[in-house]
């Protein structure tokens, strides 16, 4: 089932949600990669302030390649006529959302997130984190960061650029009709890489033979 | 002279790779996405012609992870430039650094103890420049940005020379397979095999660096290539490894002979985002961009 669905998202709208649903996200993304999740929770856990609202956006397993533009300086008006100062999104596809399968249950709880956008699929602490706080994963194309831009209209701020650099750092997306973003694990623990892996384990088993041929 | 014209066509070979898509890859996504019969990996593989569509036309980096940049020099040995390799180095990283601004990419080298990032893609052994002497009077230059998504599924394995080809090759299929989506399928496999622990991986690195859909002139190889490749593709992990007959686009092996008690076998895979380019430096000096 398609569905246009726009940000901050219900959760009883979440909880409908199933694998093999499309979705296309209108709204905030946050990035956040293997730093920002640790950053986060670091600072979560000393009862520090989160300088935005992650329960309001799509969390974003994203490095994107963004580039300064304009004159003036951030959050200055800039001079009549000169393209104002800001970030332009060049390419900002998914990243490998494996390698923050380490935090994301406890992201997931700290932070409230609903909707997770990457690629390649996360483990068992995800999914049984997904069940407990009624979220979904979704993936979008791996590598496909030309396409993805296009979706990006905004680039509202930035957290942690200094500290972490231009991959790692948060960056606060707006976007439009975000997708196809396909969900792979839902809500009710449908997986579609646990269904996957049942085909694939049947067809290792004709590989094996045909190697003895 | 050709200092100058050396230095723009490094320029020029870093923004190409980073943003076009060599031909030998776009054709082989082609007929990958005539193949696939779900809408589901259909739809992974029209999204990504697409992206490279909009990269091309916009001079855009295909994928946000641009990749280290690694060089690869082979130095005929007759070039009368040969003088020239001193520049070379300097040359690369003013050209990465440079482009870095220009085009743009991600900065993507990190002090592995302060985790900091000096935000022009330098660093210590950044780019990484792999110097090597051949026959021959010309100097090529490839450049093989790679992304950290598919370096990661990288693997080395000391296989007991026992196994024969046939452990072998379940070595790799069960690597792959074991891989999922994460190096963003469909991949071309770089295989390695013998010669020893370094020598297996860095093989099986260069062997990527042939078009995709070439074959080993030995018969032999090319024979396990293709074996290998139909192997991979009977999985059904698919494109982005959400199900479907892609996995993988080639698989290229390169080989040295090994130890009597060593069967090294190196796997480097490349993302479906095989960016390539090449500068080569003739005998008569013209400095080419391919």
């Amino acid at each position: 089932m398609e569905r246009e669905i726009t940000l901050p998202v219900a959760q009883d709208l979440v909880r409908e949600l199933r694998v093999g649903d499309v979705l296309y996200l209108t709204g905030r993304f946050f990035t956040a990669r293997d730093e920002a999740h640790h950053l986060m929770l670091e600072r979560k856990a000393k009862g520090e302030e989160i300088p935005f609202d992650p329960s309001q956006m799509a969390l974003f397993h994203c490095g994107p390649v963004v580039k300064e533009e304009g004159t003036g300086r951030p959050r200055e008006i800039s001079p009549p006529g000169a393209i104002p100062w800001g970030w332009r999104v060049i390419a900002a596809g998914p990243t490998t959302s494996a390698r923050m399968e380490m935090f994301e249950d406890r992201f997931l709880s700290a932070f409230g997130v609903k909707i997770i956008i990457g690629k390649g699929g996360m483990g068992e602490r995800t999914q049984r984190a997904l069940e407990a706080h009624g979220a979904v994963y979704t993936h979008y194309t791996g590598g496909a960061g030309a396409l993805a831009a296009k979706a990006i209209e905004q680039v509202e701020d930035v957290f942690w650029l200094d500290e972490l650099g231009m991959p790692e750092a948060v960056w606060i997306f707006r976007v439009k009709s975000f997708g196809p973003l396909l969900v792979t694990m839902d809500s009710t623990g449908g997986s579609l890489y646990t269904e996957l892996a049942k085909t694939i384990a049947k067809n290792m088993v004709k590989i094996r033979e045909r190697m003895k041929d | 002279m050709i200092d100058r014209q050396l230095k723009d066509a490094l320029m020029q070979a870093v923004k190409q790779a980073a943003t076009i898509l060599p031909s030998d890859v776009v054709d082989a996504l082609k007929r990958a996405e005539a193949k696939e019969r779900s809408d589901l990996a259909k739809g992974q593989l029209s999204a990504i012609l697409k992206n490279c569509e909009i990269a091309r036309t916009g001079a855009l980096p295909i994928c946000q992870d641009t990749g280290i940049q690694t060089f690869f020099v082979e130095a005929g040995m007759s070039s009368p430039y040969l003088a020239k390799l001193r520049v070379i180095g300097a040359f690369i990283a003013e050209a990465t650094a440079e482009a870095t601004v220009a085009i743009p990419l991600r900065p993507n080298t990190v002090d592995p103890f302060t985790g900091k990032n000096p935000g022009d893609n330098l660093g210590r052994f950044m780019p990484y420049i792999n110097w090597e002497l051949v026959d021959g009077d010309e100097i090529m230059i490839t450049l093989l940005p790679k992304g950290g998504g598919s370096e990661n599924m990288s693997a080395l394995m000391m296989l007991t020379p026992g196994v024969g080809m046939e452990g072998l090759k379940e070595a790799v299929v069960d690597h792959v397979v074991a891989c999922g989506g994460k190096p963003c399928p469909p991949t071309i496999v770089g295989l390695g095999i013998g010669g020893g622990a370094d020598i297996a991986l860095k093989l099986a690195k260069r062997a990527l660096l042939r078009d995709v859909g070439s074959r080993h002139p030995e018969p032999v190889v090319a024979s396990l290539e293709g074996e290998i490749l139909e192997l991979l593709n009977m999985s059904g992990l698919g494109p982005m490894g959400i199900g479907g007959v892609t996995t993988a686009l080639a698989v290229h092996v390169e080989y040295a002979f090994r130890h009597p008690a060593a069967l090294p076998l190196g796997i480097v895979l490349q993302c479906w985002a095989d960016r390539r380019a090449k500068v080569r430096i003739t005998a008569d000096g013209r400095v080419e961009v391919i």
